[in-house]
């Protein structure tokens, strides 16, 4: 059995713990506010909140509801559209909305209304306004309206957090939501009987893309486990189970990777990226993996653990070992990926080209870091997605490029080397030419975002 | 009165609580409806065992073409496109049975299990290869004013080139569905995700062989249409009443993303030649252009859009000598079909495209050419209607005057000669778009209106709503007509039972049409009330009567009595309280043997001045702002009209850059969902979009002087593809003019570094 509180009521259901959310929601609780666009996260219009209870408060994230399981929210508020409305007009979203004539064929409002309502759960020293719609589609208005809808938003909260009697008491959500933390400290967060079979989904961001048929008539290990970043003084530890929004909002991880929240505002969008895992991303092990080429640059280093509790340690690098295919057995589980805690004089920089520039899989990806000394590079570790079987490790350019004077001569020789270790094909996110040519054009930005961060 | 007014509807939409038809409350029995299609696209049939698929759990029925008790026919224009396919398989994603269960799982499993059998037969999908076969959906048409072959030989410059435009996927946000329901005596409700329910009526009565008053369609709204609901959305209606017609129940059909994608017609991709010639004073002295269309498998409405190709084949200028032809070429691609703009889009790129052509070769801006021939009062389109109340250049003056755009222009080389590896360009896109079917026939429309004994009112019209503000409108018109309040005023759903024989929502003319009809029925209500009014004053002249703000007045001074008073006392003296009135547009005709008329009621004017960024590291792009002055007459809800603008300009820029169609050399469509196909995110859009209305005085064929604004805008985004090209030519003075949208970051990463002077 499942527990979980949908908007003010209590579920209790015995459906298959793969079931996807958004059917749930639907065709078992008839509550149509939440629509049905793509089934892959691409559009936005099925997006809920959902409320994890954490030391007494409940701190609520946007997930698109096609992609998350019945066994994601077990324990948790999920909140449709129908959950966000007042009792008297409307939340300070839908007005906002009413306002700039934001809504022409209204399917998919209520997914904007929910995402824009959660503009409150964000600290505004993370967020801009418009990440919380980052993957909200409208084919209709063309954004304006949108945009000035959100700004509407922006100057009511005048970027400050403020409390959840404060958002309640200025209509952003509704007066229940007061009675929430000590409900779910009520509810069952376990799911019984305890399963030991079925298939081990984390965010499940691209299992139920392909998937979300069969796991519904299944009971599955939803793994919720090893979501901490821990930061060493040698290293930065970053658990399986951790989600990009999780790296967006570490503080400490942005003060030794200042532009990363720059480079995760390239990955997906705000929705998927409060469900999709860091260990997600590389057991996928899509060649064009935007964090596994990420983190490939950072020389990281994965921890796994079998069944029976040994664990054994891996380079990234060598987890990937041909199209799909991983070093890893089925009885193991990526448990941490860490990687050193770069000195001082570290650069790093991640780029990704695509057809649109957000929620959009790459045509090529690439990331670098470095270290340098007076002008010399050192320890160079550049990695690059989309050309490639696999999330690349590019080894020899990595070489070649170490030790060396940086000036742009050395990044366009280092291209021919570049191109003797990626072999792209022709598909859908490119030709193969274009994206040899891409390859050549991301090394040389690196160099060129290095230069004007030094020159800053 | 309020003119400036919200969408009727938005306080529904923010809330959740709008129906959309997949959100209609099943009757118990409802069974779930899946479609089996084609895995390829062209095909004979050898063998189709459903037997396994029919033993499945929970499955009551597969229909194929066996089980359709009248015509397996849906064609619209031209019968040629079964609703199942029988012996041959003309596109992949064609229908070929539908699969009844009680459950959508249980129909999914079943559709595993249905066994095809076909022989493989030659797939084309070129539209060159097609017009060289000699296939076509529907005949070639020519549209010709005076010689132009002749002239070209007497003008100093001449140009040729070809031009290529991708098609591009709807993407309504709401995919197409139908819900099935039955009636008594073999009668069956319909509700349809449709924008056109007289098309799906139509169809439908001939599929199941019964005539069409035993059809009731409904439409309550649609999540968006752009066209690709027109008449596509006629085949999941008429299977589903299929359904319905053979077990007895309720059937319920709504495709998935997928399947929608993959099933469905989109805005054609057109290959075009052009021949442009100029006098020294860069006159266009002649034109010519051969269209060939990708029709797809089927007509559809590929003539009708073939058609508007024609029509705006000139765009907004005066050309004394043009000779334009369309193939309507027919390919194993699913039909393609109606799509914001109808054609339009695609003729007007080959003009731009042509004159971009010459002014490059000539050294000059294309603005100069582009401001040198815009038309005026009194020309002659090739199509044979003179040019009236023209205000295309009073458009393209404003947007120079008051966006200042010699300086904008100058702003943009500054910037280029001290940017490395960040350009920008500019364009100027004036439009001229003509309002009504070219298809004469079907420029009508009715209105019910009935007044409630209360003072309540209902309108039912022939227009649907999906998302234009069409209800709006209507409920405005009703407003300013019989003088109360909108809280007064229903608009009742879209329902052939009520307002029968309508013509589709669409060619941006349904609040003109409807809206002329709502005007008129309200009208004669108004009358009839005021002369109850005038019994009950005791006066003779009705002409001193007026309602306004729910009360009566006479000689603009309140009486005593309300709205509420004088409709109870109407409906007591036994007068009527209903009005159905019919509207057809006057004046319009058309001659299609001569192929000359005059075909629209009125023309939408305006002019957009974009201007983008390129990052020429990355070959990635931003729209730094498109400026537009737009003619919208004296617009009745400038709230709405102005979201019409943005919206459709959006989504041709979307067509112009990244939204890239992909089909391979089998007709399998590669861009096949949301993550293979894009649209633009709000990070995509430009970063300023400045509209200006025009001030005029509107149109006497607009509804109360307030232009049809649904498709015109979208040919602005057109400017955004030739800013880019201008933008490269700033990087790699090498570059020539390709003419190939959209302009992907891929293409132009291309186009930054081919044949570039210098090495990188």
């Amino acid at each position: 059995m499942i527990q979980f509180i949908l908007n003010q009521k209590l579920i209790s259901t015995e459906t298959p713990s793969g079931e996807n959310l958004l059917q749930f929601i639907r065709e078992h609780q008839h509550l149509k506010g939440t629509k049905v666009g793509c089934r892959e996260g691409d559009c936005g219009a099925c997006t809920v909140l959902v409320g994890t209870l954490v030391n007494n408060a409940v701190e609520y994230r946007t997930v698109t509801s096609c992609l998350a399981s019945l066994a994601s929210v077990a324990g948790k508020h999920v909140v449709t559209v129908e959950g966000l409305n007042l009792s008297d007009g409307l939340n300070q979203a839908q007005q906002a909305i009413h306002d700039h004539s934001a809504t022409q064929c209204g399917f998919c409002t209520p997914g904007f209304v929910v995402s824009m309502t959660s503009i409150i759960f964000d600290n505004p020293k993370q967020y801009q306004p418009d990440d919380a719609i980052s993957g909200n589609i409208c084919r209709c208005t063309g954004y304006k309206s949108i945009e000035k809808s959100v700004n509407q938003l922006d100057r009511i909260l005048n970027k400050t957090e403020h409390s959840l009697s404060w958002y309640i008491q200025n209509r952003f959500i509704p007066e229940y939501f007061k009675e929430i933390p000590e409900r779910l400290m009520l509810t069952r967060s376990d799911i019984t009987p305890l399963k030991s079979d079925g298939m081990r989904s984390a965010g499940g961001t691209d299992v139920y893309v392909r998937s979300s048929d069969d796991l519904a008539e299944q009971n599955i290990q939803y793994l919720h486990e090893h979501n901490k970043i821990i930061l060493t003084s040698e290293k930065v530890i970053i658990g399986a189970g951790v989600t990009v929004s999780q790296l967006w909002e570490s503080d400490e991880l942005i003060e030794i990777l200042p532009l990363l929240r720059t480079h995760l505002r390239l990955i997906s969008s705000k929705q998927i990226r409060n469900m999709a895992t860091v260990a997600g991303n590389f057991v996928n092990a899509s060649p064009i993996g935007d964090l596994s080429v990420l983190f490939l640059a950072l020389n990281s280093e994965l921890t796994i653990r079998n069944n029976s509790g040994s664990t054994r340690k891996l380079p990234l690098k060598s987890f990937f070992l041909d199209y799909k295919t991983i070093d890893l057995h089925p009885d193991e589980l990526i448990e941490t990926i860490e990687f050193e805690k770069p000195k001082s004089n570290f650069f790093y920089n991640f780029e990704k080209v695509s057809k649109r520039q957000y929620l959009d899989i790459a045509s090529v990806n690439s990331a670098i870091s470095f270290s340098f000394d007076k002008q010399i590079l050192k320890n160079v570790n550049i990695a690059i997605g989309g050309v490639s079987a696999v999330p690349k490790y590019l080894t020899k350019t990595s070489e070649f490029l170490s030790d060396k004077k940086i000036d742009e001569n050395l990044f366009r020789e280092a291209n021919d080397i570049l191109q003797s270790e990626i072999s792209p094909i022709s598909d859908i996110r490119g030709t193969e030419s274009y994206k040899r040519l891409l390859a050549k054009q991301l090394l040389f930005q690196h160099f060129l975002v290095f230069t004007q961060n030094m020159s800053a | 009165m309020e003119h400036t007014t919200k969408n009727k509807d938005s306080i529904s939409h923010v809330r959740g609580t709008s129906i959309f038809v997949d959100d209609i409350s099943e009757i118990r029995g409802t069974l779930q409806g899946l479609v089996f299609d084609s895995p390829v696209a062209h095909a004979h049939i050898t063998s189709l065992d459903i037997s396994d698929a029919e033993r499945c759990t929970g499955v009551v029925k597969i229909l194929t073409y066996n089980d359709i008790r009248g015509e397996n026919q849906i064609g619209g224009i031209i019968q040629d496109e079964p609703l199942f396919a029988e012996k041959e398989i003309h596109f992949q994603g064609q229908a070929i049975a539908l699969i009844l269960a009680e459950t959508l799982a249980e129909a999914k499993k079943a559709q595993k299990l249905i066994q095809l059998t076909y022989t493989e037969l030659p797939v084309v999908t070129s539209v060159r290869q097609a017009h060289k076969n000699g296939r076509f959906t529907n005949a070639s048409r020519t549209f010709r004013k005076n010689d132009a072959e002749k002239i070209f030989a007497k003008c100093d410059y001449v140009f040729e080139g070809q031009v290529f435009t991708n098609g591009q996927e709807h993407l309504y946000l709401e995919t197409q569905g139908a819900y099935s329901v039955p009636l008594e005596n073999g009668n069956i409700k319909i509700y349809s995700s449709t924008q056109g329910p007289t098309s799906v009526q139509k169809a439908t009565a001939k599929v199941l062989g019964v005539p069409m008053h035993r059809l009731e369609v409904e439409v309550n709204r649609l999540g968006g249409g752009f066209g690709g609901k027109e008449d596509q959305a006629t085949a999941w209606a008429a299977m589903a009443a299929v359904g319905t017609q053979i077990t007895g129940r309720p059937v319920k059909l709504i495709l998935d993303r997928h399947s929608d994608m993959r099933m469905t017609g989109k805005r054609h991709p057109y290959e075009s030649d052009f021949k442009i010639g100029l006098d020294k004073n860069l006159k266009i002295k002649a034109y010519t252009a051969t269209f060939y269309q990708n029709a797809g498998a089927a007509a559809d409405l590929s003539p009708a859009v073939a058609e508007r190709t024609l029509f705006h084949a000139t765009n907004s200028y005066n050309i004394e000598n043009v000779e334009v032809t369309v193939h309507s070429c027919k390919t194993n691609l699913p039909p393609n079909t109606a799509f914001r703009g109808f054609g339009g889009p695609q003729g007007m790129f080959v003009i731009e495209a042509a004159i971009s052509k010459a002014a490059e070769a000539l050294g000059v801006s294309a603005h100069k050419i582009q401001e040198l021939n815009l038309l005026k009062d009194g020309d002659e389109f090739p199509y044979g209607q003179i040019a009236s109340e023209t205000l295309i250049q009073d458009t393209w003056n404003k947007a120079f005057t008051t966006f200042d755009i010699e300086k904008n222009i100058q702003q943009v080389a500054d910037f280029n000669s001290k940017s490395k590896y960040f350009k920008k360009g500019y364009a100027l896109m004036p439009i001229t778009f003509g309002i009504s079917f070219t298809n004469t026939p079907m420029n009508h429309a009715r209105a019910l209106v009935h007044i409630y004994q209360d003072g309540s009112v209902g309108i039912s019209t022939g227009a649907v709503e999906m998302g234009q503000s069409v209800n709006t409108k209507m409920v405005l018109v009703a407003t300013l007509t019989l003088g109360i309040s909108p809280e007064k005023i229903k608009i009742e759903t879209t329902n052939t039972t009520r307002v029968a024989n309508t013509s589709p929502t669409a060619a941006s003319a349904t609040a003109d049409l409807n809206g002329k009809a709502v005007e008129m029925a309200c009208k004669i209500l108004s009358n009839r009330l005021k002369t109850e009014s005038a019994r009950l004053l005791h006066l003779t002249d009705i002409k001193q009567i007026s309602i306004k703000d729910n009360q009566v007045f006479v000689s603009e001074k309140l009486v005593e009595i309300s709205w509420e008073e004088l409709v109870l006392s109407a409906h007591l003296q036994r007068l009527s309280l209903t009005e159905n009135a019919h509207y057809s547009t006057p004046e319009i005709h058309f001659d299609k043997s001569k192929e000359k008329g005059h075909p629209f009621a009125y023309h939408v004017y305006g002019t957009a001045f974009t201007v983008v960024s390129i990052d020429c590291i990355k070959g990635i792009y931003e729209i730094d702002s498109v400026k537009i002055v737009h003619d919208f007459g004296k617009s009745l809800s400038p709230a709405l009209d102005f979201g019409q603008v943005e919206g459709a300009l959006v989504q041709g820029i979307g067509w112009m850059t990244m939204e890239e169609l992909l089909y391979n050399e089998k007709g399998r469509l590669l861009s096949n969902s949301l993550s293979g196909y894009k649209v633009p995110d709000i990070f995509s859009v430009p970063k300023i979009i400045e509209i200006l209305p025009l001030e005029t005085v509107g149109h006497k064929h607009a509804i109360l002087k307030s232009k049809a604004v649904g498709e015109p805008p979208l040919m602005y985004g057109i400017g955004t593809y030739f800013a880019l090209e201008n933008a490269i030519k700033q990087f790699n003075p090498n570059y020539k003019h390709k003419f190939n949208s959209p302009l992907t970051p891929e293409k132009l990463l291309n186009a930054l570094y081919d044949n570039h002077p210098n090495e990188f």
